[in-house]
């Protein structure tokens, strides 16, 4: 292994984030403020409790993992696609390092500020509405897995595009309306049929779920089926920037 | 950069632009040493497909030595970069393998690339990094630990030590240059490729470079350069590889190059101007030029009987008198050009 090279990147890539610290800290909490003052206060004051927990407060996991996921994603494309795109990918390249190096690199940096970030918006929160974490431990391990898979599925999509368009088009027609259908706002008790069902199919259903437990402890679906979800995930990801790392897709004539 | 290293460089080459007799001679006891070396760099049947169906490397087969400087010389379009770019692992190769001191580019890439550094032909920096931490970015990268003297040596050498804590933005072309080149040097490599190190350069950074090419080679260090200017394979290379449409159509040493195909003219300043050529003086490859004040003879240096001594006997004899006369060695772009358009003739046709 090349580790050196892997703190490179990434020492390299977390300078980026301080160097935009502002609109990387900034836009998320702004915006999740906002969503207490719509959801929480707002619709919020109108509505029963969910399951004994304040709805103000059983949005929160929810909006912490759909910020995650999104940071996630928006950091380790635009992480891999700008260097594509001005052209100094060539230094990675050419280097003597690994696929799985690269990845650590660029992914874990990205990652890191994904959960950096969830952390802060989970102390924002915490600012309007009481919250309790009845299992910190799992709270962290998912807001990392989730952070690490949603980097990886970015990673991907940042070799995958090679346009700004394209960059943005995944994030905005893909991730925003799972993540405003995965649970967020609502317990899938509350949803009639079909519907319930329909939206086992959405992966970020599963995520969310089991976040929510690690706060509450309850959860919509099983914990098992969560975690398998989330590894799947991931693993498909981990398959696919392998690909094209192996075959050079967009990244190598 | 060193002054003595610039003085150097100033007397390679005469004023007129003709060769200075004493390097050639020079560069062949090079060759000579060089040919014993081993190999650093050895590529067979190399061949490159683009996707497109465009074949822009056929079949090349080359060997760089230890210590070499070779320059690839080609017309744009030619190659130079693709080749440099599979060398580098940028680009797949569709043929062929390529070993840098013995290590497989594709099955040791580790090994092989540690030896590398890059210079590539386009400007490519982060642009709102400073230039310390791109340096050190790629000392990182190639597996170096961090070493601030290292890159204080590398900083300095390249003039760039004053501008150590700037954003790559704030900098001009040259010093952008500069910039590369020092992330390319940050990790010791044994060979460098310089791509079009020059392209585009002013006066003063093309002198640089030539300066530090040389105190690279003192230092053991290989390097292959790209150019389509002559006068910088002349300047700084051993051996000169020309390349047109993905072939390599020849590898020779300078100075041999030079010798084998060079054209030579003799330039006869007249006595009195002449208005035409006499008749007697039909067959030889004569052309008056400066309204007729001098007589220009071409002859190839590869020939036998040059026909000097004939053509001042007929001229004698025609009572055609000189005052002075020159002989000049045509440059590597007088033999590039000639080498480069005619077969590209016969390939079109
Ligand atoms: N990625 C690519 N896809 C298709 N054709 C390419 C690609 N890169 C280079 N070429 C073509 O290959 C030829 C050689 O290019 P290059 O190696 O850059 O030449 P040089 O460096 O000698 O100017 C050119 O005709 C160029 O258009
Ligand atoms: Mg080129």
């Amino acid at each position: 292994m090349n580790w050196r090279a892997v703190k490179a990147i990434y020492l390299f890539e977390m300078h980026r984030t301080w160097r935009t610290l502002m609109q990387s800290v900034l836009a998320p909490v702004i915006s999740t403020a906002l969503y207490f003052v719509v959801f929480g206060s707002a619709i919020g004051s109108r509505m029963k409790s969910v399951d004994g927990v304040p709805y103000g407060a059983f949005i929160v996991p929810g909006l912490i993992i759909m910020q995650t996921m999104t940071q996630s994603v928006s950091n380790a494309s635009f992480g891999i696609y700008f260097p594509k795109f001005v052209g100094t990918i060539y230094e990675v390249l050419s280097a003597p390092v690994s696929f799985f190096e690269v990845v650590l690199g660029y992914v874990g940096a990205a990652a890191s500020k994904a959960i950096i970030l969830g952390l802060i918006i989970l102390a924002t929160a915490s600012i309007f509405v009481p919250v309790r974490i009845e299992h910190p431990l799992f709270m962290v391990l998912f807001l990392i897995a989730t952070a690490t898979t949603f980097s990886l599925f970015g990673f991907v999509i940042g070799i995958w595009a090679d346009n700004f368009e394209k960059l943005q088009m995944v994030p905005l027609l893909v991730l925003t309306p799972l993540s405003f259908l995965g649970g967020s706002f609502y317990s899938l008790a509350m949803l009639p049929q079909p519907w319930r069902t329909v939206t086992l199919f959405n992966p970020v259903v599963y995520l969310i779920s089991v976040f929510r437990w690690s706060f509450f402890g309850f959860a919509d679906v099983q914990i098992g089926a969560s975690l398998a979800a989330i590894l799947i995930f991931m693993g498909v990801c981990l398959g696919i920037a392998g690909w094209m790392f192996k075959t050079g897709y967009r990244l190598k004539a | 950069m060193a002054p003595r290293l610039r003085q150097a460089t100033a007397a390679g080459r005469s004023p007129s632009g003709a060769v200075n007799s004493n390097l050639p001679l020079a560069s062949v006891t090079q060759i000579i040493m060089l040919g014993a070396m081993p190999a650093i760099l050895s590529i067979s049947n190399l061949s490159k497909t683009y996707a497109t169906g465009f074949t822009a490397l056929k079949s090349v087969d080359l060997e760089i030595s230890k210590g070499e400087i070779f320059a690839l010389l080609g017309p744009n379009g030619a190659g130079k970069t693709t080749l440099i770019s599979i060398i580098c692992g940028l680009t797949y190769p569709t043929t062929g393998t390529v070993t840098v001191d013995g290590f497989d580019i594709a099955r040791d890439y580790r090994a092989a690339r540690k030896q590398i550094g890059l210079v590539p032909q386009e400007l490519k920096a982060d642009a709102f990094e400073t230039v310390r931490a791109t340096v050190n970015l790629s000392r990182g990268l190639f597996g170096k630990p961090r070493d601030d003297a290292r890159v204080e040596k590398v900083l300095r050498d390249l003039s760039l030590w004053d501008k150590r804590d700037s954003k790559i933005v704030t900098l001009s072309g040259g010093m952008k240059r500069r910039v590369m080149i020092a992330k390319a040097l940050a990790h010791d490599p044994a060979v460098l490729f310089l791509d079009e190190p020059t392209a585009g350069v002013d006066v003063e950074l093309r002198r640089d470079m030539w300066a530090l090419v040389r105190q690279l080679r003192e230092q053991g260090v290989t390097i292959i350069l790209t150019t389509h200017y002559i006068e910088e394979a002349e300047e700084m290379a051993d051996r000169v590889g020309v390349i047109n449409r993905g072939e390599l159509v020849l590898v020779e040493g300078k100075a041999e190059l030079m010798r084998k195909l060079g054209k030579k003219q003799l330039t006869l300043q007249l006595q009195t101007p002449l208005n035409a050529l006499p008749e007697s003086l039909a067959a030889f490859p004569l052309e008056l030029i400066k309204s007729g004040a001098e007589l220009v003879y071409t002859y190839d240096v590869k020939q036998e009987h040059v026909g000097i001594a004939d053509l001042i006997r007929r001229l004698g004899e025609a009572g055609v008198e000189f005052k002075d006369l020159q002989t000049h060695q045509s440059s590597l772009e007088d033999i590039f050009i000639n080498l480069v358009n005619e077969p590209a003739q016969e390939i079109s046709a």
